[in-house]
């Protein structure tokens, strides 16, 4: 039995449907999977993505939202008994699968082209809609990271540029303040070494390493410098 | 470069209690400054044989690849990345390749795969790579931090917003990963460069350890006996254990005792004039 939503009004139920399909999409026109013929109902409201026996549910940037159990939701992995309401329309999640929980299941491969990649394929339909609800963080797998640079814009070195072409970059001052920036496959990270931590956009880092955003302003033994994605137009 | 003294390094592999055979595989050498961890899968024993040939195939291919490198830490211009890390890259690719190739031709060995996880150390830095959902932690000063990022259908939902780690936890999609080693001709491992500080102690590990024991009790763990890495290695292995055991449980850990330039001259102060 795959798992399936009841769509009612009112208490009095107008259908069943079964999720058996990778990406459902709910709206009022009618090349939605299941049509909601209400105005309150954008034309492309929602989607269910299933993988395997969950389920997941994805606003499309609906003019209204979307509500699981009176919450309103971008992003929601549905568990059996949720609510999702849509204007006056209910949509309850059925899965009777999805409670046999201890099952300790063996580990298993899932290769490119399967299910694997179905959020990965949600997400690039949802780009394609004008209301687009694409989120900036890609799947850290395919496609070469752009690559960083730093600008310094204080001190004797100011105007100096350096491309962050090597996988680990120390930056600073050896016996006063020391921080590496690390090419992750995730992006850009800076970590603290030695002395005090280093300081971005007027917070000091912290221990761990922490993420470079485009345009962020790392101070470093008494030297400000600006952090840059390369052709990202700025 | 010989490492005996500069770095301490331990390894446990246990079959854990619910499993009948260990599929998992460990393996280092202190000299060369390596580590490696493998999670096999799949068939009738053949995840204990991929995770075998990883770590086999992954320490030779290093061992050679090393007499070839004559400066530690130098950097390759095409990739942005020391040499060192160029060879663990390819040492990883080609045992997917044998590995792959035993999957195809040998029947008993069908769709078997593995994960893989390596740490190698040079130059007051290290190399890791991964494959799969194999972790590396590392433990400096009192922040324990995991380093590598799961390749697994998991983390793929938190990084696109339908989880939170939180939920992730109670997800039934807890063992699927989505790179691994043998399943096809060609993988491509994560690789990333770290610096590496005396006292660091580098943990790596297979699910069996983290989906039975909390990150920070694993943290405590390591602060506490952090002087003896056999028996951190005990502890561990005997926490998932006691917290049920339902897979292979396999760490390997690392500690820098020393500093260990490939120059007199540290690597960092090549770098640090620029801005000056």
């Amino acid at each position: 039995m795959p798992a399936s939503l009841i769509l009612s009004l009112n208490s009095s139920v107008l259908g069943e449907f079964p999720l058996n399909k990778e990406r459902i999409t709910l709206g009022r026109k009618p090349e939605n999977d299941i049509q909601v013929d209400n105005l309150a109902v954008s034309g492309q409201h929602a989607a269910i993505i299933t993988i395997l026996s969950d389920s997941f549910l994805e606003d499309l940037d609906s003019t209204n939202g979307t509500f699981v159990n009176g919450k309103l939701v971008k992003k929601h992995a549905l568990k059996n008994g949720d609510i999702i309401s849509i204007g006056k329309h209910e949509l309850k999640y059925v899965n009777d699968e999805a409670s046999t929980e201890d099952d300790f299941e063996k580990t298993m491969v899932i290769r490119p082209g399967m299910a694997g990649h179905a959020a990965a394929a949600a997400t690039a339909n949802a780009a394609n809609n004008a209301a687009a609800t694409a989120k900036p963080f890609e799947a850290a797998s395919e496609g070469e990271l752009p690559l960083g640079k730093i600008q310094v814009l204080s001190g004797p070195g100011a105007g100096k540029e350096l491309e962050l072409r090597k996988a680990l970059i120390t930056l600073g001052r050896p016996g006063v303040q020391v921080a590496v920036i690390t090419r992750r496959p995730q992006g850009y990270f800076i970590t603290h070494v030695e002395g005090s931590e280093p300081v971005v956009n007027g917070q000091s880092i912290g221990a761990q390493a922490h993420a470079l955003q485009d345009h962020d302003v790392i101070e470093l033994a008494g030297v400000k410098m600006e952090y840059f994605v390369m052709g990202s137009g700025s | 470069m010989n490492l005996d003294g500069k770095l301490e390094v331990t390894g446990l592999s246990d079959v854990g209690r619910k499993r009948s055979h260990n599929e998992d595989s460990i393996g280092s050498d202190t000299g060369i400054g390596l580590a490696v961890l493998a999670d096999g899968m799949g068939g009738y024993r053949a995840g204990e044989v991929a995770s075998a040939m990883a770590v086999n195939s992954i320490m030779e291919e290093v061992r050679e690849g090393l007499k070839q490198i004559k400066k530690h830490g130098d950097v390759d211009e095409d990739s942005g990345f020391a040499r060192e890390s160029v060879l663990v890259r390819e040492a990883i690719t080609r045992a997917n390749e044998t590995i792959h190739k035993a999957a195809i031709s040998q029947p008993q060995c069908q769709g078997m795969g593995t994960t893989v996880v390596t740490a190698m150390f040079y130059d007051d830095r290290m190399t890791i790579a991964h494959v799969g959902d194999s972790r590396l932690y590392r433990l400096r000063a009192s922040t324990f931090e995991q380093i590598t990022v799961d390749h697994s259908l998991l983390q793929e939902l938190i990084d696109k917003g339908f989880y939170t780690p939180e939920e992730a936890k109670q997800s039934l999609n807890k063992n699927l990963v989505t790179r691994a080693m043998g399943i096809e001709g060609s993988v491509v491992p994560d690789v990333q460069e770290e610096a590496v500080l005396p006292g660091d102690v580098y943990l790596l590990c297979s699910d069996g350890l983290t989906d039975m024991v909390e990150d920070e009790e694993i943290h405590s763990t390591l602060e506490k006996h952090s002087t003896n890495l056999d028996t951190v290695a005990a502890e561990l292995v005997r926490m998932a254990n006691a917290n049920g055991g339902k897979d292979n449980v396999s760490v390997v850990l690392a500690r820098a005792l020393k500093p260990f330039p490939s120059s007199k001259r540290s690597w960092y102060s090549r770098f640090f004039d620029w801005f000056s």
